[in-house]
């Protein structure tokens, strides 16, 4: 059997199995599949210091579902989601920290660093309901405040990621600058809590694990969900000819706006659960590189697919835990020449490898 | 009115140093449309250069004006190799460019902890820049600064003259109005390219000499420069030199007005984000250019 | 399907989703239930071989890897000299390093691995204040215990952690206090924009308040900024006869350059830096900041048997030109404390160690360090030096005694510090 023979049978069986499974019940299976591998083997598999990196990763994870929404189908590159998962991390944080000191009590930190009261600004999270509210409403309202502003105004992809970068900056300065109500550089740490359930439980963090993993492939179902109604068709369409869409009468700026609004928010409760399972959240998590390795993970995994984004995410950060320790110096290079590779010639992510290769395969024929 | 003198002083010696970081990207980013952010490392390398040259010659004097179109030639180099085996490929992405020069910068900072080590290196200005400082208007001005206002300026009015006089300024301005028309009128729009990368490159090599005067030459040096260069650019208008000028002196004065009354730390932020509320009003910068294009 | 209706639906399906998740496990333990709200982690180190597991914990990538690669190169060379004297308790001991890579949340990260998944008997490591606080609920929670070797903002101590680096009544109180005897009256502040020199810039404003002293000036710079145009012109225009500095690293280098072009010098405005030691100097460049002033309890040029012992064992394994520093010597030294802990109590258990700390003392090159049980602090001899044009820093005054560690400033003789320490978390009880 030659090759292309071999290419062809390859071909025609995928497909075949495409067309056997509906849509439907691929969804299903998958699902199935992501959350017996989530709910089951994960935990009976991993160290419980490896379980609760996934967990973490789980919430990067869920920064980069948003990316794939906003990057990928929508063509908007944000390098400031950074943003997002602090607000919701900090509001979070600023929750816990005010439960643990108890109905009217200060936070430890801030009799340490600040005067001893509590700011008037931190006043309304000591609800927890208020805090859910801020965590899904403030991001949400910023980036359609952000967002429509400047897609309406047409301004061009470049400019739109240098903003949203200088803003993650600033966003971290500011952070660092509040001492004695942000702590500072040191960030906010030391969580007791998690609204009455004490963290320092094993059997919490494991809840908090399903907790995320339940929260990502929720995130995964809805972009696909998106992606399969009319709006997700506009969307690519906004992507790829935004004056067509235009002209025909549809409104870009408000189509991409909203894209961005459903990204910042998946940033945002990110943010909210890597603070109790991480138990710090710090500016050096929320500022510029960290914003970019949120970006590297979709970039890697294939930013235009629907899984690309979560499992490029998982991967990365999961070969970087691991790498690190032992040579810290070879993951550098490692990061870098992984971003030229994939950036450079396979600029749609591992996700698209198979059929890259099968093409070439056709070409040399 | 010495503190407003002080201020607009001290104000114009960081809109010098920011204008001296921006200029190459100014050129790289407007007239190629390449988000390189591996500018920094282009200024890291330039800062490097000189402490080479420095430890090679000993005089600081000698090795410092020595040192200027060594970082330049270096710089522009590295940059010429990075745009014929990467960006080239990458036309039509402006976006993907940022994400690869992201990890070329990765790359540089780890070869240069690798080549130089960890921990900050230093060059030694000369005695003719470490001497009494200036007074001008009432305001002390170290004369370090007055250099490096003059070497921003000669970078602009070189620059200036670059682009607007000489048969090479007439194919880059060309290849950026019309590339296709530029192509068929003859012009190598992919010589022209490499050509402007490496002015653009360049100029980060001979900001990356200046900032050596400032502060200390380690591998993470290009991180501190790279969001406030971006920004003035954007600010000043994408490939406008006039307001790339403008948008640096003004956020200087900014900063060091921000930096007088509510303290240094804050300044950087406020700074960024008047930028970024400017260009929510204002997205096509300071000074734009007119064209009839929709998008 | 419309928009509105598929993220509605998706929403509620996510939300519905996450919640019966949490409903339908049996959930933990509750804040405040039972006793300390949680099983206290049971410990997993093999105490039943030849050989006994520690953890060294430094950034060996990132900004912070410039000072905290020589600290490890100290803690091995404890460790190399501990094993050839035959060990702790007759075991070997087996290193296993964590990258913290200069980020908070890393050291967090890396800490737990070292305790639950390594099963070390003890961590050393740590530098900025954020990756100790950052560290800190990790070790309560899987109780271990983490040796600290870098001077710090006080204000804090836990039963985990030993702090071997000085406290503020050990640096810079007595810094002050030397300016205070110098004559200075009118004293600027500069410092980089996190918790160490907030902190002890705070401590600093009470101390100047209650002796008289102006406070001319409090600037921060953000960290790693070479912009002081600014700061070093309003440092012109306060008319400060000293300088107390508190910047970190690269911005030392972009500060004392300004501060020369500006036309200081170390005779007439001089600058007393307390996160400057012999390691920062050849970073800095000597030649701008010879003659300075710097605050810390140990110099490599001190003269004892027992420093000159250290700096050639140093020298011999890192090369003649290897210069060690404070938070270097703390780290050597805290590993030795810890053997001297292990053999009082007889046992690697974390609870005999913390029950039989107090008290115990080790010969360091320093002078005696003697562990308070009470605080988890050592005692420490405060030293004020100048830089000399060699990069060495030569003692010019040092407190007649080693002073005992007080954290919370607490103490009979720090009466301007009163109020400082409110809301401070509970100090350890053994």
């Amino acid at each position: 059997m030659s090759t292309a023979e071999r290419t062809a049978v390859t071909a025609t069986r995928t497909r075949g199995l495409r067309r056997i499974l509906r849509p439907r019940a691929r969804l299903w299976l998958g699902t199935l599949a992501a959350a017996l591998i989530l709910f089951v083997v994960a935990p009976a598999a991993l160290s419980g210091y490896q379980f609760g990196l996934l967990a973490q990763f789980l919430c990067y994870a869920m920064v980069a579902v948003g990316i794939g929404l906003a990057w990928g189908q929508g063509g908007m590159l944000t390098l400031g989601q950074g943003l997002f998962f602090g607000i919701g991390g900090y509001a979070m944080a600023m929750h816990l920290q005010l439960d643990d000191a108890g109905p009217g009590g200060v936070p430890a930190f801030m009799s340490l660093y600040g005067s001893g009261t509590v700011p008037a600004w931190w006043e309304p999270f000591r609800d927890p309901w208020i805090t859910i509210g801020t965590i899904i409403l403030l991001p949400a309202a910023l980036a359609a405040l952000l967002g429509y502003a400047i897609f309406a105004r047409r301004v061009r992809g470049a400019y739109f990621a240098i903003l949203s970068q200088a803003l993650v900056a600033a966003f971290a300065i500011l952070l660092i600058g509040q001492q004695a109500s942000t702590g500072g550089s040191t960030g906010l740490s030391n969580f007791r809590g998690f609204f009455g359930y004490s963290l320092a439980d094993p059997l919490n963090q494991r809840l908090l694990f399903f907790l995320a993993a339940g929260t990502l492939i929720g995130m995964v179902l809805l972009v696909r969900l998106l992606m399969r109604s009319r709006y997700g068709e506009l969307l690519v369409a906004t992507r790829d000819q935004e004056m067509r869409v235009r002209f025909l009468g549809y409104n870009p700026a408000l189509v991409k706006t909203v894209a961005f609004v459903v990204s910042s928010v998946f940033a945002a409760v990110g943010g909210a659960l890597f603070v109790p399972i991480a138990g710090i959240i710090s500016p050096s998590d929320v500022a510029v590189v960290p914003s970019i390795m949120f970006v590297a993970g979709v970039a890697i995994g294939g930013r235009a697919t629907l899984l690309g984004p979560v499992l490029g995410s998982l991967a990365l950060s999961w070969v970087g835990a691991q790498l690190q320790d032992n040579y810290p110096s070879v993951w550098s290079y490692f990061q870098g020449a992984l971003f030229v590779l994939v950036l450079g010639f396979l600029p749609q992510g591992f996700a698209t490898l198979g059929g890259v290769l099968r093409r070439r395969k056709g070409d040399s024929r | 009115m010495t503190l407003v003198l002080t201020t607009i002083v001290s104000g114009l010696c960081v809109g010098s140093l920011l204008l001296l970081i921006a200029l190459g990207l100014g050129l790289t980013f407007g007239q190629m449309g390449v988000i390189n952010n591996a500018h920094g490392e282009f200024i890291m390398i330039g800062a490097y250069t000189a402490y080479l040259v420095q430890r090679a010659l000993g005089d600081p004097g000698s090795s410092l004006l020595l040192s200027l179109p060594v970082a330049f030639v270096t710089a522009g180099l590295l940059g010429v190799v990075l745009e014929v085996t990467l960006l080239r490929r990458m036309h039509r992405r402006p976006l993907d460019t940022l994400l690869v020069t992201f990890g070329v910068s990765l790359v540089l900072q780890q070869l240069a902890r690798d080549l130089f080590g960890a921990p900050s290196v230093n060059v030694t200005a000369p005695a003719w820049l470490s001497g009494d400082p200036f007074v001008i208007a009432g305001a002390d001005v170290p004369r370090t600064w007055v250099f490096l206002f003059a070497l921003s300026i000669g970078c602009v009015l070189g620059l200036r003259i670059v682009l607007g006089v000489t048969p090479l300024g007439r194919r880059i301005r060309a290849t950026v109005q019309n590339r296709d028309l530029a192509e068929t009128s003859g012009i190598s729009t992919a010589a022209t390219d490499r050509m402007t990368f490496f002015i653009g490159s360049g100029l980060a090599g001979v900001a990356g000499v200046g900032v050596t005067l400032l502060g200390a030459i380690s591998p993470t040096l290009g991180t501190s420069y790279i969001v406030n260069a971006f920004l003035v650019v954007v600010a000043g208008g994408i490939g406008q030199l006039w307001g790339s000028v403008v948008a640096a002196f003004g956020l200087g004065i900014l900063e060091s007005f921000i930096g007088f009354s509510i303290g240094q730390s804050t300044a950087q932020a406020l700074v960024f984000l008047v930028v970024v509320v400017f260009l929510q009003f204002r997205p096509q910068g300071l000074i734009a250019l007119r064209t009839r294009s929709i998008a | 399907m419309s928009l509105p209706r598929t993220l509605i639906t998706g929403a509620a399906g996510i939300a519905l989703l996450a919640t019966t998740l949490t409903l339908s496990g049996c959930t933990g333990a509750k804040v405040g239930a039972g006793a300390s709200g949680a099983p206290s982690a049971k410990s997993c180190v093999d105490t039943s071989g030849d050989s006994i597991k520690i953890g060294f914990i430094n950034s060996l990538s990132g900004t912070m890897a410039i000072s905290e690669k020589p600290v490890q190169q100290a803690l091995y060379l404890a460790e190399k000299q501990i094993n050839a004297a035959g060990g702790v308790l007759g075991k070997t001991l087996s290193v296993v390093t964590s990258d913290g890579a200069s980020d908070p949340n890393t050291f967090a990260q890396k800490a737990d691995k070292l305790l639950t998944q390594d099963c070390v008997a003890a961590v050393f490591g740590g530098w900025t204040s954020a990756s100790r606080k950052a560290m800190l609920p990790v070790f309560e929670r899987d109780n271990g215990l983490l040796f600290y070797p870098v001077q710090y903002e006080g204000m804090e101590s836990s039963k985990n952690i030993f702090y071997i680096g000085a406290t503020t009544n050990q640096q810079i109180v007595p810094a002050m206090d030397y300016l205070a005897q110098q004559g200075k009256k009118k004293v600027f502040l500069v410092g980089s924009d996190y918790v160490f020199p907030r902190t002890a810039n705070k401590i600093i404003d009470a101390y100047a308040k209650a002796k008289g002293i102006d406070i001319v000036g409090e600037e921060y710079a953000p960290l790693g900024s070479v912009d002081f145009t600014t700061i070093v012109s309003k440092l012109k225009a306060s008319g400060a006869d000293a300088v107390f500095n508190t910047l970190n690293g690269d911005s030392n280098v972009a500060f004392f350059k300004e501060y020369t072009n500006a036309g200081f010098t170390a005779k007439t405005v001089p600058v007393l830096s307390v996160s400057i030691a012999e390691q920062e100097v050849k970073g800095i460049g000597v030649q701008n900041i010879e003659g300075q002033l710097t605050a810390w309890n140990y110099y490599q040029t001190i003269g004892s048997p027992a420093n000159d012992a250290f700096v050639s064992a140093f020298q011999k394994e890192y090369g003649q030109d290897a210069v060690v520093d404070d938070p270097m010597e703390d780290a050597y030294s805290s590993l030795f404390l810890w053997k001297a802990m292990v053999e009082k109590a007889k046992s690697f258990d974390v609870k005999a160690i913390q029950e039989n700390s107090d008290g115990v003392s080790y010969d360091a090159p320093e002078g005696t360090m003697t562990v308070s049980g009470k605080n988890h602090h050592v005692t420490k001899t405060a030293r004020i030096g100048v830089i000399e044009p060699s990069g060495l820093i030569d003692t010019v005054w040092q407190s007649p005694s080693a002073i005992t560690p007080d954290p919370y400033l607490t103490g009979p003789d720090y009466p301007w510090a009163a109020g400082l320490a409110t809301g401070a978390s509970a100090a350890p009880s053994n």
